[in-house]
């Protein structure tokens, strides 16, 4: 009997794995969870829940006496869309609140308010927040501030006290021109999902078959080690793809966050990511030998990282030089701006080139390291 | 009973500390991200770059340039020579914002007429650019009060004294860290318990266990405790580097904390027991678990304030244990918190605590007839 080329087996071979992990998974209704249901999910609360832009804040309003100038204010707080606030006449009134957290802020006007409200020699006004939620509180205290700015800059317009500033700063928001939040998050939130499939799934498929033994069988097989990465990486794949044509599909329909790019790149872009990912997944569990370190291990290495450190949410120039550093090693701290990009701004080539390339040595480093430790794992 | 109940908790817990990886698992992790986390989460922007194109010549401009070089948020003013450089520098994401001084800028100022600067910033980073124009509109602000002096013509504007109570600086770790305590504890003491069955019943050794003497109610028992101790232990270490380590202060009550721990860590329990209750494999109860973990994280008010949701979201969040411990654990930190609030946000966790782990156990009773 002649024997088959070569390449025709292997083929048939990667194939016949393919298909196997492509059952295994579809067969398991938590797959599902995650490649579909977690990432719809999550845009869903990203989209409606989670919004940077403050509204109906709870501040406490303290009038020790009101007076013309009070009321005033008073209205132009009432119609700020940004808080809901609380009149009372005593501080002491609303101290109480603010240590049991049911107000972010106080705003007091002293009685003293209507005689120096027009002058700097004197501070007419004391803003006071809950400085135990750092991030809300530095917001409240900005919009407050700029709540007073403009109120006073009516007042004075009011009363003829000429007080045109001579420079006038115009903001432009490019991109973005709403500050719509969701515009943002939610393009960044398509790499978070692609990360849960590609290393939480990942890790656990592939560690369950090392604590069962099914490894070891598979590699008494004639199945080459090249020919296991690609077997075992393809149906993730192009779970992880399905994931993200999921999200992106929701992003754009459902949200209707623009998308400037071409989808081409998007899917170029994004098989880096994925393989790159992937590949971290399969480290994993390889190294774990256990269901419980790789998902610890995935959740530690894909998701939370993919949060917290790939300036999705948090600024990456504004961290510390050593975390700086860190971030440079995720692959999610390069597709998060090319996402972002391509969503709001284009196929631009500045952006797109240097992050795919360092997405791609990445996911170059991390299959070598596979292939290594599997090999020495067998041996 | 309690003999039986006290075994399986012993070996319950070997079963966890025995193998050096999991081991390794309960203790590098949490420790390694309550640092690195401490210190990224935060919404504070410096170190950005910033783009200028002065096309004005005059003094005024480049005043206002140096004031804006000087200013402590931006690492790096670069400048511009021509107008097409303006979107390169943003569409390259070079510079998070541009500012562009036109060539009559200066001439305005000295003709008393109002003069406009554009500051186009990077929408793509909305948040960060939100802030940044903060920052621009200070230094303007400041700009033109100090013009305003210079002319002696009116009084310069008042400003509010803006103070933040119990933490005056408002350092983003002390509000995170105490924060970080709920979110590091739920997800290990979670993804344990529901592991916890999930494995043996994998491994078949939980048929095993049913043929012991132990009653349902015994095995859940032991193993809830287990995983009680894990996390009261796992919050104990965090707590201790918080405060040793990365400086947090703690101004409250200690006991109080550790009873809003107690019925947290019980809350958790329940739900990852419920969890372990429905599941048959420990992938499904890591990825069950984690289909919890993310929203009850996203809605805590950890990231963005509660009220901030829409109303309909609103009902959803009262089901988040971390919404209620986050502000026990906020609030004791930084505010001592005194019983009286701490016990307004304790019950609602004590309710959550009592439905799943009721509902677990019936579920529990229910699977194994």
């Amino acid at each position: 009997m002649p024997k088959p080329p070569e390449t025709s087996s292997a083929a048939r071979r990667i194939g016949a794995l393919v298909r196997k992990e492509l059952l295994q998974v579809l067969r398991d209704p938590s797959s599902l969870l995650i490649g579909g249901v977690l990432p719809v999910l999550l845009l869903f609360l990203f989209g409606y829940g989670v919004s940077l832009d403050l509204q109906n804040i709870k501040v406490c309003v303290v009038v020790e006496q009101t007076s013309p100038m009070t009321t005033s204010f008073a209205a132009s707080l009432a119609h700020s869309p940004f808080f809901s606030a609380r009149w009372v006449r005593d501080r002491r009134q609303c101290e109480g609140d603010l240590v049991a957290g049911r107000i972010k802020g106080m705003v007091v006007l002293p009685a003293s308010f209507q005689a120096y409200s027009m002058r700097s020699d004197d501070a007419p006004i004391q803003v006071l927040v809950d400085g135990s939620d750092t991030n809300t509180a530095g917001l409240v205290q900005n919009y407050l501030v700029g709540l007073w700015q403009n109120w006073l800059d009516e007042e004075q317009m009011m009363h003829a006290e000429t007080m045109t500033p001579p420079v006038n700063l115009v903001p432009r928001i490019w991109y973005n021109p709403a500050h719509e939040s969701r515009d943002f998050l939610l393009p960044g939130l398509v790499a978070l999902n692609m990360t849960l499939v590609g290393t939480l799934l990942t890790a656990l498929v592939v560690a369950r078959e090392w604590e069962r033994g099914t490894m070891e069988a598979l590699m008494a097989t004639p199945i080459g080690i090249v020919e296991l990465l690609i077997g075992k990486i393809t149906p993730y794949y192009l779970l992880g793809m399905a994931a993200m044509a999921l999200s992106v599909g929701t992003t754009i329909l459902v949200f209707q966050v623009p998308f400037r790019g071409s989808l081409l790149v998007l899917a170029g872009v994004s098989s880096v990511f994925l393989v790159a990912m992937l590949a971290i997944g399969l480290l994993i569990s390889t190294i774990a030998r256990n269901q419980f370190v790789a998902s610890q291990a995935a959740l530690i290495l894909g998701f939370l990282p993919a949060t917290m450190l790939s300036g999705f949410l948090f600024e990456i120039p504004s961290m510390p030089l050593p975390i700086r550093i860190l971030t440079y090693a995720l692959p999610a701290r390069y597709f998060v701006p090319s996402l972002q990009t391509l969503f709001l701004a284009g196929d631009v080539r500045a952006v797109l080139q240097p992050n795919a390339l360092a997405m791609g040595f990445i996911a170059l480093i991390v299959l070598g390291a596979v292939a290594r430790v599997t090999r020495l794992r067998l041996d | 009973m309690w003999q039986r109940i006290r075994f399986l908790i012993v070996k319950e817990l070997l079963a966890l500390w025995r193998d050096p990886r999991s081991r390794a698992i309960l203790i590098v992790p949490p420790v390694v991200q309550l640092i690195v986390f401490s210190f990224a989460m935060t919404q504070e922007v410096t170190s950005v770059r910033l783009a200028v194109l002065n096309e004005d010549l005059g003094r005024p401009s480049r005043e206002l340039v140096e004031r804006f070089a000087f200013a402590p948020y931006f690492s790096d003013v670069r400048a511009l020579k021509r107008d097409g450089e303006v979107r390169q520098a943003l569409d390259s994401a070079d510079a998070i914002a541009v500012l562009r001084i036109g060539e009559d800028f200066s001439r305005d100022i000295a003709a008393g007429k109002p003069a406009d600067v554009e500051l186009i910033l990077d929408g793509r980073r909305s948040n960060a650019a939100q802030i940044v124009e903060g920052y621009a509109t200070n230094i303007v602000a400041a700009y033109n009060a100090d013009l305003i002096a210079a002319g002696g013509l009116v009084h310069p504007p008042s400003v509010v004294v803006a103070r933040s109570w119990f933490n005056p600086n408002l350092t983003a770790r002390w509000g995170t860290v105490p924060g970080l305590i709920g979110t590091l504890t739920m997800l290990l003491g979670m993804v344990v318990t529901a592991l916890s069955v999930a494995r043996e019943r994998e491994l078949g050794t939980f048929e095993q266990l049913l043929v012991s003497p132990l009653r349902p109610i015994e095995i859940l028992i032991g193993k809830a405790v287990p995983a009680f101790i894990v996390g009261i232990g796992e919050a104990t270490l965090i707590l201790v580097i918080a405060v040793l380590a990365l400086g947090v202060p703690f101004v409250g009550s200690l006991a109080l904390l550790y009873a809003g721990l107690a019925v947290y860590i019980a809350a958790v329990i329940g739900v990852g027991l419920f969890i372990s209750s429905l599941v048959a494999t420990q992938q499904q109860a890591i990825l069950g678990a984690f289909t919890f973990f993310a929203p009850a994280l996203l809605l805590s008010g950890f990231f963005t304030p509660v009220e901030n949701m829409p109303r309909w979201l609103a009902p959803v969040t009262l089901g988040d244990p971390m919404r209620y411990f986050t502000v026990i654990s906020r609030g004791v930190f930084l505010k001592a918190m005194r019983l009286a609030e701490v016990a307004q946000n304790l019950w609602p966790m004590a309710v959550i605590a009592l439905v799943t782990l009721s509902a677990a156990t019936w579920l529990f009773g229910r699977r194994l007839e």
